[in-house]
């Protein structure tokens, strides 16, 4: 099958693409500098909200990245700024030929078809009056061009490569006739639909039952072998992020307070803040909190929680 | 005497149009007075449907359909209209999952528990305004939260702090039994681990039964002293959170654990549960659990498991139980 690939230039076609691996070969590295973002508070300068300030990072090409935080540390924020959707008040950010900061309305549609989102809301994120196979068509007709017969062959492979086999028992269904991992499947297949080299996951797992969560983070590591692509991964749930990332960022409030290794941060916390996040997570195998962990905040009520 | 004592409870959900699914099926529940005990299990397992019957608070199309609930030697699975409401006024209350959902957006805090204290008032008990400001406030404190929150509306506050507003109201007329569904699934990990904290608090100073649903077994073995697995509308398992620590009896409580890590370890790695729970719209022979367990044999095929004694408590596995049994010794006859 001949597929209009000129949104990446040099990748693969997308036709083979799902049954083996399928590097991206040069995926670029996304870089970002000293991005900060304001959001002013109807021009009252003194009410203006910093949610994020000054954060710098690299996701490597093919790498894994974390970003952890409680509500509020500015993790959504950056997630938007990297995907284009808002743009910092300061700061650049760059994934190959991109200037993402100054993306022009052109560019755009380019540029997502190389960075691709899944949302922590399966429910909310699709269609209910679409059908799956509707769905995942859309991104094959508008982003690769493919004719309908084309872009129908390419949905039953997006189905095989997330696990919803057989594909045709899938294709014809409606959202609300998944059960929870199945539509957060549809939803990562979406995404995979136009090829992308970085797909920014924002809690994609974090709806689900615990028993479906691993199934989804392997399916995430797995497509992430595969394919060469780039994650960034981010979440609350720090035995989530240990499972997918190689690398972690630990933001509060919009400042980046821990950066490293993943399994290095988690067992060798320097900052309280992570220790406070450590402590925070409920396993049922209970962890033994660090002799100078500041817990009184946790427990002081009220004053912990910010304001809406 | 329990404090309350459930024995074979039933509940159908039963649609006008559609499908009868039998979510909760012949499930006996046994509280004692000043126990926190948990609820577990996956989506859509019957949990919190149960914790509804046991609070008389299902709403058609659910129904209980069999069964009997005994909360301290009143019969209340048959209490309706009046009997009813004032049997809530004396016992049990409710915190939903979206409770902080459930405050109503025009009114204040104070309005709220304003309107359960008139509303469960003694026949010709006076409420002045100061009387119920000073509730109020007292409730107020209680969970944690400024006395000026009272004339907060709810946009005004954090999903933590509308959270612990609907505590306060579950609090108001000093119920002797909780029961906190998913209480803090939509608050993020910090202002989770704080509102746990509170309840805990409260539940050992007030000394009222609670129960808390939860998918998230952290959550509940850090509160509890006793937690009961659902599985398919059936208690599977019924332990002391620290012997469950130590290991499951119950192969899907083992799988359920297997879903979590210590996210310090060396090495760490989490499971899931292959397959899907059952559809309980049909009914299920042998175990519900057999199609998932690693462990099934033929005899799970064939017969539905009970709940026997297994480790410091209940599990319903044919496999387990038969394990733990002191083998029977024969003796050959020649």
């Amino acid at each position: 099958m001949s597929v209009d690939v000129d949104a990446a230039g040099q990748r693969t076609p997308a036709g083979g693409g799902d049954q083996g691996p399928s590097p991206l070969g040069n995926v670029p590295p996304l870089i970002v500098t000293g991005v900060s973002k304001i959001y002013a508070n109807r021009g009252r300068r003194d009410k203006a909200v910093t949610a994020v300030d000054n954060v710098s990072f690299t996701i490597a090409s093919g790498a894994a990245v974390g970003l952890v935080g409680a509500s509020g540390s500015g993790k959504s924020t950056l997630a938007k700024m990297i995907t284009g959707t808002e743009r910092p008040t300061s700061g650049s950010i760059h994934f190959g030929e991109f200037a993402v900061d100054r993306l022009r309305p052109g560019r755009r549609r380019k540029f997502h078809s190389r960075v691709q989102m899944v949302f922590q809301d399966p429910y909310g994120a699709l269609n209910p009056l679409h059908t799956v196979e509707y769905t995942l068509m859309r991104p094959c007709e508008n982003f690769l061009h493919m004719s309908g017969q084309e872009a129908r062959q390419r949905v039953h492979e997006l189905l095989e490569t997330v696990g919803l086999t057989p594909p045709t028992q899938y294709a014809a269904k409606l959202p609300h006739q998944l059960s929870g991992g199945q539509r957060q499947r549809v939803v990562i297949a979406h995404a995979l639909a136009c090829n992308p080299e970085l797909i920014v996951a924002d809690e994609p797992a974090s709806m689900l039952d615990v028993s479906l969560r691993a199934d989804v983070l392997k399916l995430l590591a797995t497509l992430r072998e595969e394919r060469g692509l780039s994650l960034l991964y981010i979440t609350h749930d720090l035995l989530s992020a240990r499972v997918v990332t190689d690398e972690i960022l630990v933001l509060n409030k919009g400042k980046v307070v821990e950066q490293g290794p993943t399994k290095q941060v988690l067992q060798h916390p320097r900052d309280s803040y992570t220790v406070q996040l450590l402590n925070a997570v409920a396993t049922p195998f209970a962890i033994a909190p660090a002799p100078d962990a500041p817990d009184e905040e946790l427990t002081a009520g009220a004053p912990a929680e910010p304001a809406p | 005497m329990a404090l309350l004592e459930a024995r074979g409870v039933s509940v159908t959900y039963e649609p006008a149009r559609g499908v009868r699914i039998w979510s909760v099926r012949d499930v006996d529940v046994t509280l004692e007075e000043g126990e926190f005990v948990g609820l577990v299990g996956e989506s859509g397992c019957g949990k919190t449907t149960l914790g509804f019957a046991l609070t008389r608070m299902l709403r058609p199309p659910a129904r209980l359909d069999s069964g009997t609930i005994t909360f301290d030697g009143v019969d209340v699975g048959t209490l309706d209209g009046e009997a009813l409401r004032r049997q809530r006024r004396n016992g049990f209350a409710l915190v939903l999952q979206s409770g902080m959902n459930a405050l109503n957006p025009v009114r204040t805090v104070e309005h709220h528990l304003g309107d359960i204290l008139k509303a469960h008032a003694r026949a010709g008990e006076k409420l002045p305004a100061a009387a119920i400001r000073r509730r109020g406030a007292e409730l107020l404190d209680m969970v944690r939260l400024d006395p000026a929150v009272l004339h907060r509306f709810p946009h005004e506050l954090s999903g933590g702090m509308r959270q612990r507003v609907a505590i306060a109201l579950a609090l108001a007329l000093e119920p002797r039994f909780i029961v906190f569904d998913e209480p803090t699934t939509a608050l993020d990990v910090i202002v989770q681990g704080a509102v746990m904290q509170t309840i805990k608090d409260l539940q050992r100073d007030k000394g009222f039964t609670a129960m808390l649903i939860s998918h998230d077994l952290g959550v509940v073995f850090e509160a509890t002293s006793r937690v009961m697995v659902m599985y398919a509308g059936r208690i599977v398992e019924d332990q002391p959170s620290k012997e469950l620590l130590h290991g499951a009896h119950h192969p899907y409580t083992e799988a359920l654990l297997n879903c979590y890590a210590d996210p310090r370890a060396d090495e760490v790695r989490i499971d899931g549960i292959p397959g899907n729970p059952p559809d309980l719209s049909v009914s299920i022979s042998g175990c519900p659990f057999e199609p998932r367990c690693p462990l099934a044999e033929e005899i799970c095929v064939e017969k539905d498991p009970l709940l026997s004694p297994l480790g410091r408590g209940t599990a319903a596995c044919h496999v387990r139980t038969r394990a733990s049994r002191p083998p029977v010794e024969v003796r050959s006859v020649r």
